[in-house]
């Protein structure tokens, strides 16, 4: 069974239609790519899938579940988790405190339980201080443990935003240019690094890139917009050579 | 001692601290002075407790002066009316059951009021909570059994030192606890980015209309001692400006820094009396309070606009004094 399902997925913003009938499944443990041109829709396509939006037309469909209608929040709760193309940290939050704040939902203790601090309390919270230390080490973040997210230099950043998505425990992780801004030492490490996390935490992952040499690199599959439609999709080596592709591209030229 | 259980020291020491001083205090202080210590302390809760909504959520709300003349009707009526005056611990007891009522009156209304509101961003929430305090004024004039414009009168006068700075404690307590789980870091969360928050699974409603309940809820308090203390409550006591006098202390105080918001709390409470009978170009400076907290809120703005305290942070200053390195602050237990 597929992971998501979206079906004739619309979004028009007054008469500009952003995106236009967009058709497409992910599975379980995929690494996918979602390209095209400067306003094609890709941006549009994750916050009609994470809530942001309310699709103008179209399903979509999660592990079984229908998203539209949902709220951001119940949205994440299922198993979706995103980071964004204008980087969104808490930025009086230490980097610590960004990721726990992911973890809010796992550690539910009540109202009670968090204004009087039982034993439990003390406990849960130990457990994910430990878990997010994981991650950070994972990351090669630890050292920026205490710092405040706003003066993290913006490659970090980036990355401090996936920490955060994963610490929410996704099955599907959507990721907007993260690539971007970064110099080509940071890229390789980040694309060696993603392709760990899908095969770590057995998540699937959707990822938005302009970096050519990212997306050909560690994606298995991908999908192609230009002015909302879907105008190709298949293995690298495809849709590389995808006239439609080329001329998108080439129309577009910067 | 185990940092598990430092908030209950504090907390006991906070209570120990305040019976020892009420003593030299209540011998010590004639009535005029200790109304202003009272007064001090009733605004600290009120500024503490908006603080929750204001500062840490983020929420801009303009109508904490509703909870509190809820809280504080609530509370009168309820020991004018239906308990009368009592003594000895009897009046303890039903203190304290009317005060919680109030609190919890006042708690009923912010949820009535922050579920549909506090999906309002910014501007219009504070338009909307402006509307409900002048409402809940608007209606208290006008329910005769209450005493209409002319209030209630004759409450018996419960409110003590102890009373009024062992709420403070106990909001302290509250606060820091909160501010140190979960729903802090949801406060804190939704006030940064909301969209950010929302996709990792908060829920920014839930934790504002929390913020909300919670601050209301001492409000609310807030609004009983005062009751309790000033033996007459009207409805022009919970005005407009008094919700603007407790905002300008969160907003002087620091947005979401407790010690920063409490010392602007005191100060703003302590000084007008101090400075009431002085003279500036032949105007009382009472008739100026306005235009000095307007002018100093500007001044603040420009030199410095994260308030008078900032990012101070009580814990870390004691450890700073003591000489100890600055510790991760979570890990250890
Ligand atoms: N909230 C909005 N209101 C109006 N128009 C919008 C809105 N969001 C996006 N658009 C428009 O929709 C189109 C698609 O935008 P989108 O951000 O999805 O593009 P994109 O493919 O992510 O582009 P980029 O590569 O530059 O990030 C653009 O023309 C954009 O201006
Ligand atoms: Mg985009």
């Amino acid at each position: 069974m597929s992971l998501l399902n979206l079906k004739n997925l619309t979004m028009r913003f007054g008469g500009l239609t952003a995106v236009d009938a967009v058709t497409e499944t992910i599975e379980p443990l995929l690494l996918m790519g979602l390209i095209g041109p400067n306003g094609a829709g890709k941006t549009t396509v994750f916050n009609m899938i994470t809530g942001v939006y309310l699709p103008t037309e179209g399903q979509i469909s999660f592990d079984g579940q229908n998203l539209v209608g949902q709220k951001p929040h119940e949205i994440a709760g299922t198993g979706i988790a995103r980071t964004f193309q204008n980087i969104r940290l808490f930025p009086s939050l230490s980097v610590f405190d960004n990721v726990r704040v992911g973890f809010n939902n796992a550690l539910s203790i009540g109202i009670l339980g968090s204004i009087l601090q039982p034993r439990s309390f003390w406990r849960g919270e130990k457990e994910i201080a430990e878990k997010i230390d994981h991650l950070l080490e994972m990351f090669g973040l630890l050292d920026q443990r205490n710092e405040l997210a706003k003066n993290l230099s913006y490659g970090d950043q980036r990355r401090v935003e996936i920490v955060r998505a994963m610490a929410t425990d996704p099955k599907l992780l959507l990721l907007d240019e993260p690539a971007a801004g970064m110099n080509p030492t940071e890229k390789q490490k980040l694309m060696s690094l993603i392709r760990y996390l899908r095969d770590e935490f057995q998540i699937a992952i959707l990822l938005i890139e302009h970096d050519m040499h990212v997306v050909m690199g560690i994606c298995e599959r991908i999908t192609v917009l230009d002015h909302g439609a879907k105008i190709a999709s298949g293995t690298p080596e495809e849709v590389k050579n995808n006239p439609e592709v080329v001329k998108a591209y080439l129309g577009h030229s910067e | 001692m185990s940092r598990k259980h430092r908030s209950y020291l504090y907390l006991l020491i906070g209570f120990a601290a305040i019976i020892g001083l009420s003593f030299p205090f209540e011998a010590g202080l004639n009535s005029y002075d200790m109304r202003i210590v009272i007064n001090v302390g009733i605004s600290m809760i009120l500024a503490a407790s908006l603080n929750l909504i204001n500062g840490f959520t983020g929420q801009f709300s303009l109508g904490h002066a509703g909870f509190m003349a809820i809280g504080a009707y609530t509370a009168s009526a309820l020991t004018t009316m239906v308990f009368g005056t009592t003594e000895g611990t009897t009046q303890e007891l039903l203190f304290l059951v009317v005060l919680i009522a109030g609190g919890v009156s006042a708690a009923i209304a912010g949820l009535l009021i922050g579920i549909p509101s506090l999906r309002l961003k910014g501007d219009y929430l504070a338009i909307v909570t402006l509307g409900f305090g002048e409402i809940i004024r608007v209606v208290l004039q006008n329910i005769e059994p209450l005493g209409g414009s002319l209030g209630i009168s004759g409450i018996p006068r419960y409110t003590t030192f102890i009373w009024t700075f062992g709420i403070l404690a106990v909001l302290i307590f509250v606060t820091e606890n909160l501010m140190r789980s979960t729903y802090g870091r949801g406060f804190l969360a939704t006030r940064d980015d909301e969209i950010a928050a929302e996709s990792v699974g908060v829920n920014t409603t839930k934790y504002k209309v929390t913020a909300f309940v919670v601050g209301a809820f001492f409000a609310g308090i807030a609004g009983g001692l005062y009751g309790h203390y000033n033996s007459l409550i009207r409805p022009l006591d919970f005005g407009f400006l008094k919700s603007v006098e407790i905002v300008v202390m969160v907003i002087l105080g620091g947005m979401g820094s407790t010690w920063g918001v409490l010392l602007a709390a005191a100060l703003l409470t302590y000084l007008p009396e101090a400075l009431r009978e002085v003279e500036l170009f032949g105007i009382k400076f009472r008739d100026f309070r306005m235009t000095i907290y307007a002018l100093s809120l500007i001044l603040l703005m420009i030199f410095r606009p994260q308030g008078l305290l900032g990012d101070f942070n009580a814990e870390e200053f004691i450890r700073k004094i003591r000489g100890k390195p600055k510790k991760p602050a979570t890990t250890e237990t």
